[in-house]
C-alpha cells in the first residue's frame, strides 16, 4: 500500500489488469459440508482465494477459566497455510493472523445467539491454503456458511467485500496487484437482514466521498454475496427435503420413546 | 402457499399464515425468522422449525447413551455428545448410595442408558435412571451416529430397528443423541455398523426399509 505504481492497474478501456469493470467481483463458489468430524464446514473459492472453514461446537469451554456464564465465547482463528503466498509464510500465528482472528470473531458474535449457550465455546477453524488479497472477507463469508451448516443459530449469515482505491479510481474487490500497488483497501462486512455493519476497517487513505463509494458497492457485493451463501446450503440440504418427502412418517427429534428396547 | 416442509437458512423471514410461533422461531419488530437452518413442520397449528444437521441439544425426556467422565461425591458427570455435560445423581438411580463410593457402581469409563429428566436455566443437564428400560450397559460395542439421522434408523414405529434386531440377533440401544449400543456376534455387530452407516448415507432416498433388508439378506 502507498508503494508508487509501476504497473498501469487500469487500461485506457477503464478495465483493470485481470480484465474486470471496475465494480465487478471475481469468481465465487462456495461448498458446503467438505469435512466430516467438525460440526459444520465449507469451501470458498474467490478468485485466487482457497479458503476453508470448520465450525465446531458449542461445546464447554476448556479452559475453565475462559467460560462466560451469560453468553457463548466465539473462537475464531485465521491461519495462512505456509504455502498459501508467493514467498513461504512462516508458520504460527503472527501480529496480522491475531488482529485478524479477533475481529473475526467480533464479527461472528454479533450474528450467533450467543446468550443461548453459557458457558460454552464455538471453534471457528478458518485456514487460507490460497491467497489472493481479500482472505480476511472470503475466511468470514466461507464461516458463516460453515455456522449455518452446524445448525447454530445465527440472526442471519455475514457476508462482506473488499473495495478499495487503484490507480486513483474506486474499485470492488481488489486482486493481489491491486491491493499491493493500489491506494487504499477497505474490507466489509454487514448482516444482510439488518444492515449492521459487523467488520469495517481501512488500510491507505480515501476521501470521504470516495469510502461513501466504496461502502455502497461493497454494500451491494456483500447483498450477492449472501444470496450465493444461500444457494451453497440449499444445494446441499434440498437433498434432505428428498428424504423428509419419501419418509414414512416424519419424526420429531424428541421422540424418545422409540429408543425403548 | 404451504409452507411444512421448506428448508429455511438462519434469519430467513417465515410467513406464518397465520399459525402460532413453534420451536425454532424469533420474532423481531413484529416478524418472524428462522433461527437456525432447518426445515419447518406443521403441527396442530404451529410452525416449527426441525434441525437437520449439527449437534445434539438436549430435550427433556429425550433417551441418551452417555458416558461416565468424571465422579462427585453425588453423582457422575457424563459425556452425552451435547454443548453440555450431563449430571446423574445418586438419588435419580436405582441403586442406594450406602457406602458412599459411587465408583463402585458406575465408574468412569462405564455407559449408561438414561432418559433427560430436567434442563436447569443456566443449562445445567440432569439425567435419571429411573424409567422402564434404562440401565447401565453392559459389554457391547458403541458406534456414533448424526444426531439427526437417529429417528431414520428407528423407522415407522421402530419398523427399521425392529427389523435389523430381528434379522441378525443383535441388541441395539439407540440414544437420541447419536451414539448407538450394539451388542451380539462379533461379525453380526460388524454387519449392523455397515447397515448403519448406509442408512445414514442414505437417508433421504424412499424404499430404505426394503433395500436394508435385501442388503441383511444378502449377508446372510
Amino acid at each position: 500500500m502507498g508503494m508508487v505504481s509501476e504497473v498501469k492497474l487500469i487500461d485506457e478501456n477503464g478495465l483493470r489488469i485481470d480484465g474486470r469493470k471496475f465494480n465487478e467481483l471475481r469468481p465465487i463458489s462456495i461448498e458446503v459440508g467438505i469435512l466430516n468430524r467438525a460440526d459444520g464446514s465449507a469451501y470458498i473459492e474467490w478468485g485466487g482465494n482457497k479458503v476453508i472453514a470448520a465450525v465446531y461446537g458449542p461445546r464447554e469451554a476448556f479452559p475453565k477459566h475462559t467460560q462466560n456464564p451469560s453468553k457463548a465465547v466465539v473462537n475464531a482463528r485465521y491461519n495462512m497455510a505456509a504455502f498459501s503466498v508467493d514467498e513461504r509464510k512462516r508458520p504460527g500465528p503472527d501480529r496480522r493472523a491475531t488482529e485478524i482472528s479477533k475481529i473475526i470473531s467480533e464479527a461472528l458474535e454479533a450474528t450467533i445467539f450467543v446468550e443461548q449457550f453459557p458457558r460454552t465455546a464455538i471453534d471457528v477453524y478458518i485456514e487460507v491454503l490460497q491467497a489472493d488479497a481479500g482472505t480476511r472477507i472470503a475466511g468470514l463469508t466461507a464461516a458463516s456458511v460453515a455456522l449455518a451448516d452446524a445448525g447454530i443459530p445465527m440472526r442471519d449469515m455475514i457476508a462482506g467485500c473488499a473495495a478499495g482505491k487503484v490507480d486513483g479510481k474506486v474499485v470492488l474487490d481488489l486482486n493481489k496487484e491491486e491491493d499491493n500497488y493500489g491506494q487504499a483497501d477497505v474490507p466489509f462486512a454487514l448482516i444482510p437482514r439488518t444492515g449492521e455493519v459487523v467488520l469495517l476497517q481501512m488500510d491507505g487513505n480515501l476521501t470521504r466521498a470516495e469510502f461513501e463509494e466504496a461502502i455502497e458497492m461493497s454494500t451491494k457485493a456483500a447483498m450477492f454475496i449472501s444470496n450465493l451463501q444461500r444457494e451453497a446450503l440449499m444445494t446441499k440440504y434440498s437433498r434432505a427435503e428428498e428424504r423428509e418427502e419419501t419418509k414414512e412418517e416424519p419424526k420429531n427429534g424428541n421422540s424418545g420413546e422409540d429408543a425403548h428396547e | 402457499m404451504d409452507i411444512s416442509k421448506k428448508i429455511v437458512l438462519p434469519g430467513e423471514e417465515i410467513d406464518l399464515n397465520g399459525m402460532k410461533q413453534g420451536n425454532g422461531i424469533y420474532h423481531e419488530n413484529g416478524k418472524y425468522y428462522a433461527y437456525q437452518l432447518g426445515m419447518l413442520q406443521v403441527y396442530n397449528n404451529y410452525v416449527n422449525l426441525i434441525q437437520l444437521s449439527g449437534k445434539y441439544y438436549p430435550v427433556k425426556n429425550d433417551r441418551v447413551i452417555g458416558k461416565v467422565i468424571d465422579i462427585a461425591p453425588s453423582f457422575w458427570i457424563l459425556d452425552i455428545k451435547g454443548p453440555y455435560p450431563g449430571f446423574l445423581h445418586i438419588n435419580d438411580t436405582p441403586w442406594k448410595s450406602g457406602s458412599g463410593e459411587l465408583s463402585k457402581i458406575l465408574g468412569t469409563g462405564d455407559t449408561v442408558f438414561a432418559k433427560v429428566n430436567e434442563i436447569t436455566e443456566s443449562k445445567q443437564i440432569w439425567l435419571s435412571l429411573k424409567d422402564a428400560g434404562l440401565r447401565k450397559l453392559e459389554g457391547g460395542h458403541i458406534v456414533t451416529v448424526q444426531p439427526t439421522k437417529v429417528s431414520r434408523i428407528i423407522g415407522k414405529a421402530g419398523s427399521m430397528v425392529n427389523m435389523i434386531k430381528e434379522m441378525t440377533n443383535v441388541k441395539i440401544q439407540l440414544g437420541q443423541n447419536g451414539i448407538v449400543w450394539l451388542d451380539g456376534e462379533p461379525d453380526r455387530v460388524l454387519q449392523v455398523i455397515k447397515i448403519l452407516k448406509i442408512i445414514e448415507e442414505e437417508a433421504h432416498t424412499s424404499g430404505l426399509t426394503d433395500r436394508v433388508k435385501k442388503i441383511l439378506e444378502d449377508m446372510r
